[in-house]
């Protein structure tokens, strides 16, 4: 990858993180409602994987921690932070809230707020792909908690059985709401417990872009190539709760920080400095133009857009 | 007109949407090489080869997600589930992605899935393979629920349904899949909202739906011939939304109701009618509207004790001559 394309992921990624700190604000102001799951930490995954496929053609479906996906995919953030703000002009048109941002133009397939309910919603959109015969591959992120539902293990079997073109990319961030991931689950490494369908998997490092995007190129081409599907873990940790109800009294500060010396952004930032293609000044700039923009362009317009019309409330029940 | 049976006209309606649209797919649990448990896909595999009439393995919640993703695409599939004790284990996508994806979506995205299933009791299937669940699926917004009393309508309502932008849940029953009778020669779509009155009347309306319509027409029979009572048989094929105009309309010309179901009662068919009859059309009625029912119980499986859980025709001539005062 050109190390211009590593500048505009790395702004992305500010974006992302940004963008989700505002959330974060907006919500101790009351201007969110809701359940509200933010993904700092994390966007290395979002990214590496997207950078690696073709977002806006592939389909990308995911749970309720969302936003960022959305945005990958070509969503506005604007009509992102509309739809956590309830307004008519949101993703949703403020029907959906923060776990369900939609953006089907754009292959966004929603965010879904049942853990595991994503995987066959998946595999049928791969289905659907393997009729029509298109070369789009379908993607499903999820976390390592989805895994313990059933719909994992018999989707990963259906996935097998009809050779879909499916990636499952597991974001193991080590959690499960609160659970610690060796509390819950028998098998920790994720990626050991597809052997059993003989779907290809795989684990790396998910708060390094580059190796993220290698092994995602691998995936994808893999996948599109009519191979079957593919399960791709990457080893994450979302800095924030589970949710905003969640004050993290299952974890120590001390696992925290050291996770936030492995910083996606900072990892990619350094190497970008040390390829002398950014400065130290220039990236503080970048921040400072990221949040010029999600407070003149984003907040301005979720503030000032219309809620919907109470006259609307049964609209879009049926067709 | 040409009588078939029942799962015939199944079998025909399928087969004439996947002809005319090759993004129109079966799928369920034996469908493809063994036929369908009820024959409803018969000879479908042979015809459209195993991408189109998909084996499915026993995992109804995911392999009921599946044909619910491939919607989101434009695909239409007819998913069977082998019987509606099992769309227990699938109302998670049913109910939490199907119904709800075009809401929560704000319209972008649609789930034009159909899904069939047979419920009903049927000769000592015992507790876990006897159950009937309208009363369940007929309270989810953004569910259509239709149940077909007859082949015409099976073949009808199933074109229908696949033709839907919106999931519909058509409710079978077990024990009626070789009834006989008329379905039209020509394509027939039967309207996925209202009702039929099937024997006009003029004394009492019975309201049935699926297998209790022909509780009702044999029930009406009977009253016309030996206590000279004139009942009007209204049959709900629609179960979601209910055709409240429909009910309005025949409760307010005869002015006593029974409805007949083979569910039990708490939150069930009959209880929204009656509902819907106190919204409608309270001050027409003559009588109190009555309810034939099951009993409370899981089904049992002595087969005496499972025809004292079911009703019949005979209950509701005996609730009918009971409203008159007769019994």
């Amino acid at each position: 990858m050109k190390l211009e394309d590593k500048k505009r992921v790395l702004r992305e990624m500010v974006l992302a993180r940004r963008f989700e700190e505002r959330c974060y604000q907006a919500y101790i102001e009351r201007k969110i409602g809701g359940f509200l799951h933010l993904y700092p930490g994390q966007e290395a995954c979002c990214q590496g994987v997207l950078e690696a496929a073709r977002p806006g053609h592939d389909y990308v479906i995911t749970g309720y921690r969302d936003h960022v996906h959305a945005i990958k995919c070509g969503a506005d953030p604007k009509a992102v932070m509309a739809e956590l703000y309830g307004k008519e002009t949101g993703s949703s048109k403020g029907r959906g809230g923060s776990m369900h941002i939609f953006d089907v133009k754009n292959h966004f397939m929603g965010g879904y707020a049942l853990v595991g309910g994503p995987f066959p919603l998946a595999a049928g959109i791969a289905k659907a792909i393997q009729l029509k015969g298109g070369d789009e591959i379908s993607i499903c992120f999820l976390g390592d908690a989805a895994n313990n539902q059933g719909t994992f293990h018999e989707t990963l079997n259906m996935a097998a059985v009809y050779k879909l073109p499916v990636l499952f990319v597991c974001e193991n961030n080590q959690y499960g709401i609160g659970t610690a991931i060796d509390r819950s689950t028998a098998v920790v490494d994720q990626f050991k417990r597809v052997c059993g369908y003989e779907i290809q998997a795989s684990q790396c490092d998910g708060q390094d872009f580059d190796v993220v995007y290698e092994h995602a190129k691998k995936a994808v081409a893999y996948v599109r190539n009519g191979n079957g599907p593919y399960f791709l873990e990457l080893m994450t940790y979302r800095y924030r709760g589970h949710s905003m109800s969640d004050s993290r009294g299952y974890r120590t500060r001390e696992e925290e920080e050291l996770w936030k010396q492995r910083d996606p952004i900072f990892i990619l930032r350094d190497r970008l400095i040390d390829a002398g293609a950014m400065t130290l000044d220039e990236f503080h700039a970048l921040e400072k133009d990221t949040d010029h923009y999600i407070e003149n362009e984003v907040i301005k317009f979720a503030e000032e857009s219309p809620e919907p019309n109470v006259a609307d409330l049964e609209k879009y029940v049926l067709a | 007109m040409a009588e078939i049976m029942y799962w015939e006209a199944l079998q025909r309606a399928h087969d004439e949407e996947m002809a005319r649209d090759p993004l129109v797919i079966c799928m369920g649990e034996d469908i493809g090489v063994a036929g369908g448990t009820y024959k409803a896909t018969k000879g479908l595999f042979e015809k459209y080869g195993p991408l189109r009439v998909m084996d499915t393995p026993i995992s109804e919640n995911s392999y009921t997600g599946l044909g619910i993703g491939a919607s989101f695409l434009g695909v239409r599939p007819i998913i069977e589930i082998m019987s509606v004790n099992f769309a227990w284990l699938a109302m998670d996508q049913m109910f939490n992605s199907a119904a709800k994806v075009r809401y929560m979506s704000g319209g972008q995205l649609t789930a034009p899935v159909v899904f069939r299933s047979p419920g009903g009791s049927a000769h000592q299937l015992g507790a876990q393979h006897s159950a009937r669940m309208e009363k369940v699926f007929m309270g989810i917004a953004g569910l259509r629920v239709v149940t077909p009393s007859n082949p015409k309508q099976a073949y009808g309502l199933l074109k229908s349904a696949v033709r839907s932008d919106d999931p519909v849940f058509i409710n079978e029953h077990e024990l009626m899949y070789n009834m006989k009778g008329e379905v039209p020669e020509g394509e027939y779509f039967h309207p996925l909202e209202g009702s039929e009155i099937t024997r006009p009347g003029t004394d009492i309306t019975l309201f049935g739906y699926n297998i209790s319509v022909h509780w009702c027409l044999k029930a009406a029979e009977i009253l016309a011939s030996q206590y000279n009572i004139s009942a009007e048989v209204v049959d709900l094929y629609a179960l979601s939304p209910l055709d409240r105009a429909g009910i309005k309309k025949s409760v307010s010309k005869t002015h006593r109701a029974v409805i007949a179901e083979e569910d039990e009662a708490p939150c069930g068919v009959g209880s929204e009618v009656m509902a819907i009859i106190n919204e409608e059309c309270f001050f027409d009625l003559d009588a109190a509207p009555v309810r034939v029912h099951s009993a409370l119980v899981p089904q049992p499986y002595n087969h005496k004790l499972e025809l004292a859980a079911i009703p019949d025709h005979e209950d509701v001539v005996n609730a009918v001559l009971k409203l008159f005062g007769k019994a």
